[in-house]
């Protein structure tokens, strides 16, 4: 295994995992955008009271029940999809690199690859339990 | 004032925060956070909720820059992560165990902190250090693009960076920001990475430690949507707008400027803090 060989896949890698957070990071931007929009068209009685916690609704608070909401046209389940893709995009990013470096025949990096991932879905996944 | 008045000085704001963060390196989430809770009196879980995934963005958008040209290393980013991401979840799961107040104390001394390095910013090239066993070991020296070709370096300390690593991670989770301060701090004055691509990497890193606390301020409802949209699209517009000033401008006067505003952002979550008003 040649450094020359090594770097030259280091650098494609590269280009991709760049290209992909870019991505990610556009196609969230413009799903806030239209879910924000949306919800600014819409009627509000009263400006929303921020400054006492209540916590999001739970409608806003999981994967499931906020695509429900989207399903049913909510404004703001809309917002709250374009942030999962943001959440989306660096977990992406991590789980390329365990595909990438397995690739490379890099064991110790899929390895700490994988570790990293783990740590996100378990967050992800099991968030509320914490 | 209506949603739509209020909605729109949420961006504004968020758009100078993240322009201003910039500029100056410090990321937008050190001042966001200070100017949802001081300025528009939202409370501080709702502003850390939506500073973090802000956080996200920008850090992810910076970063496609950075990996493209070649700076950042992703092997020393990949192994810390190991350490920033469990130390956001432990991060998250503290504050949502401890009061505001708490929370906002730690917030200020933490932008007391930002403010002293961003006004001595300095760092080594990370040249004439002779290969450490365990970074050699763990595949971590690079090299990156210098005026006359890749310059390789050596990194060093590796044991009390990945410790540092946790301490930033638990920060951005506790706090909802990026933590870049002690990320760099980690790197490039612990493990003597060259700066340039302590920054850089820091950058890459934010991401991924962030979506780790993200995970649990989602499902406990940390993460209003209606305040995290005007949030996190002002934060990213005035992000990337910074970045292009970036190249001209005096970053000297607008380092002091913006330091000495953190200051007094600090000051004033402390004060709030200890007298329990947060």
């Amino acid at each position: 295994m040649s450094t020359a060989h090594v770097s030259m896949d280091d650098k494609r890698i590269e280009r991709i995992i760049a290209t992909l957070l870019r991505a990610g990071v556009m196609l969230s931007a413009a799903v806030v955008l239209i879910g924000g929009l949306m919800y600014l068209h819409q009627e509000h009685a009263d400006l929303p009271q921020y400054h006492v916690f209540h916590s999001a609704d739970a409608p806003f608070r999981n994967l499931r029940s906020i695509l429900h909401s989207v399903w049913l046209g909510n404004s703001e389940a809309i917002i709250q999809t374009g942030i999962l893709v943001l959440i989306a995009t660096p977990v992406a990013r991590v789980l390329f690199s365990v595909i990438a470096f397995a690739l490379e025949g890099d064991r110790m990096y899929v390895v700490f690859s994988l570790t990293v991932l783990l740590i996100l879905f378990f967050s992800l996944f099991h968030g509320a339990a914490l | 004032m209506n949603t739509l008045e209020f909605t729109a000085l949420i961006a504004l704001g968020s758009f100078v925060a993240g322009f201003l963060g910039a500029l100056t390196g410090l990321g937008g989430g050190v001042v966001l956070v200070p100017l949802l809770a001081l300025v528009f009196h939202v409370d501080i879980r709702y502003a850390i909720g939506a500073s973090l995934v802000s956080v996200i963005a920008t850090s992810s958008g910076a970063a496609a820059a950075f990996v493209r040209e070649g700076f950042s290393n992703i092997r020393i980013g990949m192994f810390l992560e190991i350490a920033t991401t469990i130390g956001a979840l432990a991060g998250a799961v503290i504050a949502t165990r401890v009061s505001t107040a708490a929370i906002g104390t730690v917030f200020g001394f933490m932008l007391l902190y930002s403010a002293y390095l961003s006004l001595r910013r300095k760092g080594g090239d990370g040249a004439a250090t002779a290969p450490d066993p365990l970074a050699t070991k763990l595949k971590l020296n690079g090299s990156y693009p210098g005026p006359n070709g890749p310059k390789p370096y050596n990194v060093r300390n590796v044991p009390a960076g990945f410790a540092l690593m946790f301490g930033a991670g638990t920060l951005s989770g506790l706090l909802g920001i990026g933590s870049g301060a002690v990320k760099v701090l980690a790197m490039d004055q612990v493990m003597k990475i060259p700066f340039k691509v302590s920054t850089t990497t820091s950058n890459f890193m934010i991401g991924v430690t962030a979506a780790a606390s993200a995970g649990v301020y989602l499902h406990r409802g940390y993460v209003e949507p209606a305040l995290a949209m005007p949030v996190v699209l002002g934060v990213l517009v005035g992000s990337m707008a910074g970045a292009r000033v970036l190249v001209r401008a005096n970053t000297n006067v607008l380092r002091i400027v913006f330091g000495a505003v953190i200051v007094v952002m600090g000051a004033e979550m402390i004060y709030k803090g200890l007298t329990g008003k947060l």
